[in-house]
């Protein structure tokens, strides 16, 4: 056999042995429902690595609405609506293509996910508020000073640490000798504050720890109404975001905020995610809009030597760094020791903005394919007739050579199916749409060749220079029209939106195939077909 | 071996009047007709009525399906919800101007009704009704088409690079013609435009760029190959040369098509619909609108050694005394006595 010919088998071969690889059956995580508990659960299932969307293969529902339990929300209507942009903007950016946002009724949300991976961060990322603020902290120690009114109004509403929502967790809060008097006797004035004695002042003005096991307790306390009423004026009280251990004991940082914030996540324009190589902490750097860096460095002039608390979503950021000097359009969320996923998926939800009320999920559901299973049915028969009469015309009109072709398209439909799964893309029925114009594509490029041999021929140009010549001379139309096309499909993706992006996803991959398959396939099909019958004066063509 | 149209000599371009007029005609229909009724949106666009049902006993998506189109639901889509005896039905009333609530009622009606006949009375319970608002933004829309208009430019710029920028006007003005015939289609045959028909669509401008480019690159071809001949002839030449390859591969896409209308069901009907109709109207905007806009571009501005000009300046296209360069046998060999190279 031909040196050329062997080079060109091994070509192909590695191809298919690439493709084969990429769409061997592997283990994906799936959310089915327990038939035992009729809750949903993750199980493992081996399947084709090839996600199909919503429309075909179904997915998750999930219905969302706006959670009230933390109060109120006046207009749940126009929240949800906010909610709807903020969620979709997050999703599209979490990468699962073609998902379903949709209001339904008056305040609720409807979410649909096809094929989603990590089911349960794709839930966090809806959910989060991510709602970012700057705030100074209580330099003037107002909250301090406030705190024998508080104790005294706890005090005058019965509260002994016992009303309060942990009751279990009491008596290790205070040990021995109080906590005996704190429950023995209602109307003691001389105990300790009921507040003051959790608290313990931490290192800069307006932050307080209280130790870990006891922060639901406090946390229970600082949210009654008559202490919030007893609370000093601009004063508002915020959580850390996590325990942080101070010798053998894990505290929980209070903090005591100024109620206005210096800055919102509203100016942020930027957000990033990475890993801080001094450190090695996992840092989310941001950038405010030329509005917010001018508000943002005019305060923190204003402010220097303060401390300054990063607040998201109630919870402050690691503790509160002091301001040395004015901060202008830059700044990062230090995140400590979290997985860098996390401070990605916290750059992610920082940038699609933050949701104008907290959402919680009500429903979730696995949902059928919106095309539903009989659409289904009657499509891909229809599909395997098309291919039939494809198959049929070419070799009923090309005989020998329409077979080679019909040959590469088998290829071809397994180049592209591999090309799906390895850049993981979601097939949904617009792909298909333009899996089926690439197969066009295919089908033409063949045609093109097949009819120029031709042509060749009945120029009267020997057999194996009209199959050469023929080649050649189809090569400008071919790239020509397929160039053209992968360049339209370029500017759908990068311009569309959802099925687009999805037709035009499939349609380039389906192209770049169709250029192997129809030319270089077929003409290593065509040489081997002409090396083993050197006396051929006939093509069957 | 079969060799359709091997050695056809038709005279295209004549017609060229003609398809201006029969197109023009069905385009001023589809416009007064996209003005006076609109689009048809499907309920992924409009929204609609969300029912949640449960039914006592198994039921396939197909018969509640055909019980809605009888009840004149067209478009529904029904989905498994959890289980296979739980439905998720979104459903609209088409072209109803009724308020939410109105319309809410009337489709949850007409869906009783409907199951009444699919499941029997009694047999199901509803579990919700709720209306639902679209599915995707009318933004879509305006992003396919600003997505459809930036790829024209960047054609334009590829074909004025590789060929001339007049074969990439002609081209693309082909090519826009078959996006507006294709929307004129969908309006007059009251086709739903769902995010399947607007994958169909593009698909269309696919397919109709890449059969114009197939024949305009013959044409590039045959002016370097023949000289003597003027683009009149050229034009003409060069479609009758591809016409075996346009007849096969419109042929086995268009039997693909087909295939899909008879068999394919009603939902995927509509996109199937348009992409038989965008293969026709791809194949005839190659021959009708490419062929004779870059002859009337060539005209208006002539290039270098002015052949467009010189048709028209003549006048005589209809009866060349050397008809149209026929690609005969090579018997009649050298029918251009200068080639190129």
């Amino acid at each position: 056999m031909d040196k050329r010919i062997r080079n060109r088998l091994w070509i192909i071969l590695g191809l298919v042995g690439l493709s084969v690889v990429s769409l061997l059956p592997r283990n994906t995580k799936q959310r089915v429902i327990d038939p035992q508990t009729g809750r949903m659960k993750d199980t493992t299932v081996r399947r084709l690595p090839i996600n199909l969307g919503l429309d075909l293969q179904g997915g998750i529902h999930l219905a969302l609405e706006v959670d009230q339990s933390k109060g109120p929300v006046p207009d749940c209507a126009d929240a949800i609506q906010r909610a709807e942009r903020v969620v979709r903007t997050r999703i599209d950016e979490f990468g699962t293509t073609e998902p379903v946002v949709q209001i339904q009724g008056r305040c609720r949300l409807i979410v649909e996910l096809a094929g989603e991976k990590d089911p349960a961060r794709a839930k966090s990322v809806i959910q989060r508020t991510a709602f970012l603020e700057f705030r100074i902290t209580d330099m003037k120690n107002q909250f301090k000073d406030a705190l024998p009114q508080i104790d005294a109004a706890l005090r005058r509403a019965g509260i002994k640490a016992r009303g309060a929502a942990a009751p279990s967790a009491v008596s290790q809060l205070f040990g021995g000798d109080s906590s005996k008097a704190e429950r023995d006797s209602t109307t003691d004035a001389n105990t300790p504050g009921v507040l003051s004695s959790l608290l313990f002042q931490g290192q800069l003005p307006g932050e307080y720890l209280v130790p870990e096991e006891q922060w639901p307790l406090v946390d229970s306390l600082i949210n009654r109404p008559d202490v919030r009423a007893a609370m000093p004026r601009g004063i508002d009280l915020r959580w850390g975001s996590q325990a942080e251990s101070r010798g053998a004991r894990a505290y929980r940082a209070l903090y005591a905020v100024d109620s206005r914030p210096i800055i919102t996540g509203e100016e942020l324009v930027k957000a990033t995610a990475r890993r801080d190589p001094v450190t090695n902490q996992s840092i989310v750097p941001f950038q405010l809009s030329h509005r917010g860096a001018r508000k943002f460095s005019d305060e923190t002039a204003r402010h220097i030597n303060d401390y300054m608390a990063i607040i998201l979503d109630s919870r402050v950021q690691g503790q509160p760094p002091v301001i040395r000097g004015q901060i202008g359009a830059n700044g990062q969320i230090e995140l400590g020791n979290k997985p860098l996923q996390e401070a990605s998926d916290l750059a992610l939800v920082l940038r699609a903005g933050a949701l104008p009320a907290p959402l919680s999920i009500i429903e979730e559901r696995t949902i059928g394919p919106s095309l539903g299973a009989d659409s289904i049915h009657d499509g891909i028969r229809a599909g395997v007739v098309g291919v039939v009469l494809v198959i049929v015309i070419m070799i009923g009109y090309y005989r020998m050579a329409g077979a080679l072709a019909v040959a590469a398209l088998t290829l071809y439909c397994l180049f592209t199916l591999a090309g799906l799964a390895m850049f993981g893309f979601t097939l949904t029925l617009p792909g298909l749409a333009g899996f089926v114009l690439s197969i066009g594509i295919a089908v033409d490029a063949n045609v093109l060749i097949f009819e120029r041999i031709r042509e060749e021929l009945v120029h009267g140009k020997s057999l194996r220079l009209a199959v050469e010549d023929g080649f050649l001379h189809a090569m400008n139309a071919i790239v020509d029209s397929n160039v053209s096309t992968a360049l339209t499909a370029l500017i759908l993706y990068a311009v569309g939106t959802g099925p687009v992006q999805g037709f035009a996803i499939t349609l380039i991959i389906g192209i770049a195939a169709s250029m192997i398959s129809a030319i270089f396939v077929v003409k290593t099909l065509f040489l081997i077909w002409l090396n083993r019958r050197p006396d051929m004066v006939t093509l069957s063509i | 071996m079969i060799r359709l149209f091997a050695n056809a000599n038709y005279d295209f371009i004549k017609w060229r009047r003609v398809a201006f007029s029969i197109t023009g005609a069905i385009m001023l229909v589809g416009a007064i007709d996209l003005v006076a009724r609109g689009l048809n949106y499907s309920i992924e666009f409009t929204g609609g009525t969300l029912m949640q049902v449960e039914s006592a006993k198994r039921v396939e998506t197909g018969d509640i399906r055909h019980a809605l189109d009888a009840a004149g639901l067209n478009g529904a889509e029904i989905q498994t919800f959890g289980a296979d005896t739980a439905f998720l039905i979104r459903a609209r009333i088409a072209h109803s101007a009724a308020t939410d609530e109105a319309s809410e009622a009337a489709v949850s009606n007409t869906v009783r009704g409907a199951l009444d006949n699919s499941i029997g009375a009694g047999q199901y319970r509803v579990v919700r009704t709720e209306a639902v608002r679209p599915k995707v933004g009318r933004e879509l829309q305006g992003k396919a088409l600003t997505a459809i208009l930036l790829s024209f430019i960047v054609t334009l710029i590829y074909l004025a690079v590789r060929f001339e920028w007049r074969f990439g006007l002609a081209a693309v003005i082909a090519t826009a013609h078959d996006v507006v015939a294709t929307i004129a289609f969908l309006s007059v045959m009251r086709l739903e435009v769902s995010l399947i028909v607007v994958g169909a669509v593009l698909t269309v401008v696919g397919y109709s760029l890449n059969d114009t480019i197939i024949i305009f690159d013959r044409v590039r071809e045959n002016l370097r190959k023949y000289r003597r001949q003027n683009l009149y002839e050229i034009l003409n030449l060069s479609i009758n040369e591809t016409l075996p390859r346009s007849v096969l591969t419109h042929g086995t896409t268009i039997a693909t098509t087909l295939a899909l209308l008879v068999l394919g069901g009603e939902v995927i009907r509509p996109f199937a619909w348009v992409m038989s109709f965008g293969i026709f109207t791809g194949t005839f905007s190659s021959i009708y609108i490419a062929a004779p806009v870059l002859l009337w571009i060539e005209k208006r501005w002539p290039g270098e050694d002015a052949r467009g000009a010189r048709t028209f300046g003549s006048r005589a296209p209809a009866t060349p005394s050397v008809p149209a360069a026929p690609p005969s046998s090579p018997a009649s060999a050298p029918r251009a006595p200068q080639p190129a190279r």
